[in-house]
This record gives structure tokens, C-alpha cells and sequence, in this order.
């Protein structure tokens, strides 16, 4: 485009035409290397009964007197969150620290702190959760333990951004008084950076409400294990009971989580 | 919550009956204190509840620490195995994505207000974006091997539900933050509606909606490695299964096989990225 | 007292900061540097709190070896001398108070400064601060609520309740408008003869230098050309050193940041 925007030069066009052919071979593969055969024939029925479940859906679930019923399983959800939020909220300011290019004197050395944090989020936490689940037993705690330790990598990462959008001025103000580092952290840098923090926070909280639903699965406790229990013996009705938990339960997280967001910042 | 902290801090009156000049006086911090009380009590109460405690981890440390040595020297000789299912993983994760960006493009444009403009449209457009965001990915694949059977076909439609929720919110957003200016043009010209998004919107968001796609391509390739956890396919029936075999070595091989494809998918994308804008 | 000896400062990257800088500041002088762009006046102003290290040559202030502090007694060091910065440097979302009290870090522990745990002599202390620059009333209210004028006076006020007994400015009106310079400039002079702090600032406009100043020193490239009562800090003095007028220099440079 620099030379002369009119003439059109050819090897633009053929760069174009290969791109063309990377993408279509890319879905080629895709389309092939899927087995579609197996679908059962069954499907549309199953999806009408899902959908009957989440039109009438097993009410009775939402409260039972010995305890195994909805209204416990989204407690144990939020709970396993919640835990695991706060662990991480704390476990990644070292880390975010590290990461950030203004709070190192090296470059490579806050490449490492990323580096670490991107493996962390590589990590899916429902593969830390079956660990976990050897070392303290299936349960909430090992989902606790896992969403904790996999939300270090975002947290961190975001958390370690916000770090580098901070005004340098106040820290070199502080130091300028006599300061020392750790009154430089506490007065000049955290004040900047707590009502990031606090919202990433309450965002990944957001995001851990969801994962918790899932962690049940593999036994790490919430509201999972019974899904996968209804799923397994067809029970379409209690499929759709907990489903519309979920769904209303994490929406009103989300509202609240954004209300109180947008009052931070 | 209260009205008062929504007033700006130069009108703060003087609470607590002290009534002196009115912003000398110190805020009290009972807000602050409320909300931290509240949090702790939240907190313990949830540690309540889960039976979490630090003992536990203590205890269970040495488990997970025998755990991780077994995991090392990982088996390299399985990676042949586990090729062609790390491949399939892939495979679905392309063909999610990209069905899902299809389909979010026109509910996208749908729940943006300057494109729609009627409120009876967007409104409930937005109301089913939220809804579908609010299940995980591998619950739809749970949902989706309940009806598909096992195996890959479930993996992708979740894949399918999952990103068309991720783009179609962020399209919208983007959408509805384009420049007016040539919209307003494009309706001066006389286009017809079709047209003038063609002209008007399209060319706008093209460069985010392509990163977008990337984005989401990342995310459901690390998704799609778990999604046989559940048994829709792709590297994850693997895992469950070296797992239940207490082959460590074979699970981190597979950890690490899956980290690397990432790696190498995260580079491609932030390349393209980087040509793109 | 402060005392610079054959002070150079020499620039990883082969630019030269200072050479061969040598003069005495004595207590309660007011002191405005002046010179282009460039010219090394905030290297020389933060080098005397080190700021910026110099490579050559040694600062001595009241007695004591800037250069040569290390740890604990650099702070020390530094907690007795107060900074004034063009983009007031206050944490905007802290209050204006906390903005003030933190220039007392320096006189506690770790601990209890971390704890914000703030001797009641200390609040006071800050308070009647704020009340030097007449903006005590403002002192719960967020810093990003002020004015640029209003926030620069709350930097005053921090390196008032730090008990300094040097200030350094740099450029401290420089993104503020004509009137509001007024106000901080006449703040800085009440402060110099009121409380006999030494001034030691910065500016790049030489009408307000003459103004307010009791010595001017001028630089160009790192090098003092001129270093003398203002009486002698003459226009025509300073065209024939700097080869053209300091005022359109002024003029050019009015918003840029630091």
C-alpha cells in the first residue's frame, strides 16, 4: 500500500489465496477426524425430556429433610467459590508482583512470573481437583483446593496488569520521604491497585460459581454429584430442577458481583 | 447501599451528631468494617460447611506430594497413543468455535441496541445470552453425552453452546460501541437494513470479532481436554481412564502433551493477532 | 546545608547529566534553578535525595554524606528532606490526609506504619500542615477530588508534616495555570521565611525565578553558567549565555510533563 495504492500487487493476492487454502484444509481435518456416527437415535426424545424437566421440573428436590437436596447442593457450590476465591485473591499477589514489568528490575525475570502463571491457567482445575481429591479425600475441600490454586493463573495475570498501569509519581514520592520498600507497597502502590484488585476479584468469583457447578463430576464435592447421579438414572425431572438452580443462582451472583463491581470502580 | 455513599464525598454531611464544618469531619468507617464483617462470616461459615481445614491440607500434603513424584519421569513413549485423541481434541474445539461464532454473529446483532433498536428484541436477545452463560462448558457436555451418546459429537455441540456465549456477548458489546458516524451514512445513502449493516457495522467490527473467534478458540482448546472427563471426546477419556489405572506418569504426559498444544496454539493466535490489528 | 563536591553524573547511555557540578546551598536560602530543557535540572535536584545516583563526586547534606548513605540511614536522610513534584505524585484514590501522613513512614516502624496506626501528634501534626496551605477542610475527602492547585498544596503539606528542613520542587507549577501558580508559589515562600526551610526548586520560567528566588543558578548541559543573587540574573545576562531568551523557552515548554 505504500507504492502505488492503485495497482493492485499480486503477491497480495496470492498470500490471500493461501490463507484461503490453510482455513479450508483446517476444517477439512476438523470435519473428517470427527466421529459422527455414533449419534444415538434416541437424541431427540432425551432432548424433549430434558426440556419437559426443565419445564416441570422436580420441586420437591429444592428442600429435603435429610439434607441431599438443591437448596444444600448450591450452598456447598457457593461455598467451595467463595473459599476458593479468597484463597487465590491472596496466594496471587506474590505472583502478580513477579509477573509485572514495572515492579522488577529485569525483564526476564518478570517473563518467568508470567510464564509460571500462564502454566497455572493451562491447568484446568477439574484435573487439580481429581489431584487434590488423592491427597484430601473426595469432598467440597479438594474443589476448594483446586478452584484456589487454578485461579492464581488469571488472578495473577490481571492482577499484575493492574499493576502496571500505576502512577510511578506517589512511589517515588514516598521514597523521597524515607520510606522503605514494604511502606512504599502499602502507601503508594496498593491504594492504586485495591479497587482493581477487589473487582478481578469479585469477576473470577463470578467465574468460580460456574466452575464449582462442574467440580461435582469428578466427586469434588457441590452441586455436580447429584446432576451427574440424575443425568446417569435419567431422571430427566431432577436434571431439570438442578439445572434451573444453577441458571438462577448464578445469575443473581452476577447481578450482585456487577453491582458491587461497578460501585468499586 | 446506603444513599450516602452514592453522594459525592465533597457534599459528605457530618454523621454521628457531630456537627462541626461539615468536611473536617473524619468518615467513619463502619461501611468498611460492616462489609469486612460480613465477609468473614461468609467465609467461615463456608469453611463450615466444606469441613475445610488447614490440618486436612497438612495431612493430605504428603499424598499429593507422593502423587506428583510418580508423575515424573512422565512415560514418553505414550505421547503415540495419545496423538491422535490430542488431535481429535482439536478437531473439536476448531469445529465448536467456529459454529458457535456463527451462530452468536446474528444474536449478536440482534441484542445490540444500536443495530436493533427495538426494545422488545433485544432485551430477551440478551436475557438468552446471559441464560446460556450461565452453564459451564462441561455441564453441557454432561447434558449433551445424555443425549448424543459418548464420544465427540457431544463435546463439540457443547463446545457449540459454550462459545457461541462467549462471542456473542463480547460481539455485542463491541457492536454496540462502534462509531455511529457511519451508520448514519450508511442510512442517508438509503440502504436497506441488510445492507446497511453489510456496510455500516460489519466493517467495523471485523478486527475484534476475529479476535474474538482466536480468544475463544484458546479457551475451548483447554476446555475440550477436559470435556472427556465426562465422556464427550478428545483427550480427557484418556485421562480418566490412566487416572483410574493410577498411571501418573502416563497423566502427566498427557498434561504435558495438552500444555504444549496450547502453548503452540496461544502463539499462533497472539501472531495473528499482532497482524491483524 | 548542602553541599555539592565536583558532582557528575553520566548517563548509561553516554549522555551527560551533570559535570563537574560544585556549589553550597546554605539553610534557609530559596534557591531557583533554572536553565533549558535538559539542561539537568531535575537530575541535579534528585540526585541531592538520590533519586538518581550521581557517578562522580560527592553530596553532603547538613554535614552528612548523601552519597554515601546506605539502608536505613539513607532514609533517614531523606525523611528530612521534603519533595515537591510537578505532577503532585499524591495517591488519587487515598484521602488527602493519608496522602499527608504518609510522609511520616520514615519516623515509624514497619509495622505500625502498615498498620496505619498514626500517632494522634501526628494527625495533628498534618492537620495543621493542610492548615498552612489553607486546605485543612479538605482533609477527608479523595486527592482526586481537589484541584491541580488543591493537590499540589497537599504535596506541600506532606513534606511539611515530614518536618523537613530542606524542600526540593521540581518544576512544581509547571502544569498549573497562571493563578493557581501564584498561590503555590507564594505558599512555598511563606514556608521558606516563615519556618526557614531551604527552597530548592526548579523552574523553567525566569520572571517567576526572579520573583521569588534569593540565588538563582542556571545550568546548560549539565554545567552551572550562572550561580548568583537574583539582582544579577539579569535578562540580558541570561540571553548572552544561553544565546537566546529563557522566556521563549518557557513559553515552548509551558505543559510539557516531566
Amino acid at each position: 500500500m505504500k507504492n502505488n495504492p492503485l495497482i493492485r500487487r499480486p503477491w497480495l493476492r496470492i498470500r490471500w489465496w493461501l490463507v484461503a487454502v490453510v482455513i479450508v484444509s483446517l476444517y477439512v481435518w476438523s470435519f473428517t477426524g470427527i466421529e459422527f456416527s455414533g449419534i444415538r437415535e434416541n437424541a431427540g426424545t432425551v432432548t424433549v425430556a430434558i426440556l419437559q424437566g426443565m419445564i416441570s421440573p422436580d420441586w420437591d428436590y429444592v428442600y429435603l429433610a435429610d439434607g441431599e437436596d438443591l437448596l444444600r447442593g448450591m450452598i456447598d457450590t457457593l461455598a467451595i467459590a467463595l473459599l476458593g476465591t479468597f484463597i487465590s485473591a491472596f496466594l496471587c499477589i506474590p505472583f502478580a508482583f513477579w509477573a509485572s514489568t514495572n515492579m522488577n528490575r529485569w525483564k526476564w525475570s518478570s517473563g518467568i512470573g508470567k510464564f509460571i502463571l500462564s502454566f497455572i491457567r493451562t491447568f484446568p482445575e477439574i484435573v487439580m481437583a481429581i489431584m487434590f481429591i488423592k491427597a484430601v479425600g473426595p469432598g467440597a475441600y479438594a474443589g476448594i483446593l483446586a478452584l484456589g490454586l487454578h485461579s492464581i493463573g488469571m488472578l495473577g495475570k490481571l492482577y499484575a496488569e493492574a499493576i502496571e498501569k500505576i502512577d510511578r509519581g506517589p512511589a517515588e514520592a514516598l521514597l523521597a520521604c524515607g520510606a522503605n520498600r514494604l511502606q512504599v507497597m502499602w502507601y503508594a502502590v496498593i491504594p492504586q491497585v485495591l479497587p482493581e484488585f477487589m473487582s478481578y476479584t469479585l469477576y473470577r468469583f463470578e467465574i468460580n460459581v460456574r466452575s464449582a457447578t462442574i467440580l461435582g463430576i469428578i466427586g469434588a464435592g457441590g452441586i455436580g454429584t447429584p446432576l451427574i447421579f440424575a443425568l446417569d438414572s435419567r431422571n430427566w425431572s431432577r436434571v431439570g430442577i438442578i439445572l434451573l438452580g444453577i441458571i438462577i443462582t448464578v445469575s443473581v451472583v452476577d447481578m450482585i458481583s456487577n453491582y458491587v463491581r461497578r460501585k468499586i470502580v | 447501599m446506603s444513599p450516602i455513599s452514592v453522594t459525592p464525598p465533597s457534599t459528605n454531611k457530618g454523621r454521628g451528631g457531630n456537627e462541626r464544618t461539615s468536611s473536617m469531619v473524619k468518615p467513619s468507617h463502619t461501611k468498611s468494617i460492616m462489609t469486612a464483617a460480613f465477609i468473614i462470616v461468609l467465609l467461615w461459615l463456608s469453611a463450615e460447611r466444606t469441613d475445610a481445614t488447614v490440618t486436612q491440607l497438612v495431612t493430605g500434603a504428603p499424598e499429593m506430594g507422593k502423587l506428583l513424584v510418580e508423575m515424573f519421569p512422565p512415560d514418553w513413549s505414550y505421547v503415540t497413543t495419545i496423538w491422535a485423541p490430542m488431535m481429535e481434541t482439536v478437531q473439536m474445539a476448531v469445529l465448536g468455535t467456529t459454529i458457535g461464532a456463527m451462530l452468536a454473529v446474528p444474536i449478536a446483532l440482534l441484542a445490540s441496541g444500536n443495530v436493533t433498536r427495538s426494545k422488545w428484541l433485544y432485551i430477551p436477545a440478551r436475557l438468552l445470552l446471559n441464560l446460556i452463560r450461565t452453564i459451564p462448558d462441561l455441564l453441557f457436555a454432561a447434558i449433551f453425552v445424555a443425549i448424543f451418546g459418548l464420544g465427540a459429537v457431544a463435546g463439540v455441540a457443547a463446545l457449540i453452546l459454550f462459545s457461541f456465549g462467549l462471542i456473542s456477548k463480547l460481539l455485542y458489546e463491541s457492536i454496540e460501541a462502534i462509531d455511529p458516524g457511519p451508520l448514519e451514512a450508511m442510512t442517508a445513502v438509503g440502504a436497506n437494513k441488510l445492507q446497511w449493516i453489510r456496510f455500516g457495522v460489519i466493517p467495523q467490527v471485523t478486527a475484534q470479532f476475529i479476535s474474538y473467534l482466536l480468544y475463544t478458540f484458546e479457551v475451548n482448546v483447554r476446555a475440550a481436554g477436559v470435556l472427556g472427563l465426562v465422556g464427550a471426546g478428545g483427550i480427557g477419556l484418556l485421562l480418566t481412564r490412566v487416572l483410574d489405572q493410577l498411571r501418573y506418569d502416563r497423566a502427566c504426559m498427557i498434561i504435558l502433551l495438552t500444555l504444549v498444544i496450547v502453548l503452540v496454539i496461544d502463539y499462533i493466535s497472539y501472531r495473528i493477532q499482532e497482524k491483524l490489528l | 546545608m548542602i553541599e555539592f563536591r565536583r558532582v557528575s553524573k553520566l548517563y548509561s547511555n553516554g549522555t551527560v547529566g551533570l559535570q563537574e557540578v560544585d556549589f553550597t546551598i546554605h539553610s534557609g536560602e530559596f534557591v531557583v534553578i533554572v536553565g533549558l530543557s535538559g539542561a539537568g535540572k531535575s537530575t541535579l535536584l534528585r540526585s541531592i535525595n538520590r533519586l538518581h545516583e550521581i557517578t562522580a563526586g560527592e553530596i553532603i547534606v547538613d554535614g552528612k554524606s548523601m552519597t554515601l548513605a546506605r539502608g536505613e540511614e539513607l532514609r533517614h536522610m531523606r525523611r528530612g528532606i521534603g519533595m515537591i513534584f510537578q505532577s503532585f505524585n499524591l495517591v488519587k484514590r487515598s484521602s488527602v490526609i493519608r496522602n499527608v501522613l504518609s510522609g511520616r513512614v520514615g519516623y515509624h516502624s514497619t509495622i505500625r506504619t502498615l498498620l496505619g496506626l498514626f500517632p494522634k501528634e501526628d494527625v495533628q501534626l498534618a492537620l495543621n500542615a493542610l492548615a498552612r496551605v489553607n486546605i485543612q477542610e479538605k482533609a477527608y475527602i479523595r486527592a482526586d477530588q481537589l484541584s491541580g492547585g488543591q493537590q499540589q498544596r497537599v504535596s506541600i503539606a506532606r513534606a511539611l508534616a515530614q518536618e523537613a528542613k530542606i524542600i526540593l520542587a521540581d518544576e512544581p507549577v509547571a502544569s498549573l495555570d497562571p493563578l493557581t501558580t501564584r498561590q503555590v508559589m507564594d505558599d512555598l515562600r511563606r514556608i521558606n521565611l516563615e519556618l526557614g526551610i531551604t527552597m530548592v526548586v526548579n523552574l523553567h520560567d525566569i520572571d517567576l525565578a526572579r520573583q521569588y528566588a534569593t540565588r538563582i543558578i542556571g545550568l546548560r548541559a549539565g554545567e552551572i553558567v550562572f550561580d548568583g543573587p537574583v539582582g544579577e540574573a539579569t535578562e540580558e545576562r541570561f540571553t548572552h549565555i544561553y544565546g537566546r531568551s529563557l522566556r521563549e523557552e518557557a513559553a515552548s515548554i509551558g505543559g510539557e510533563a516531566l
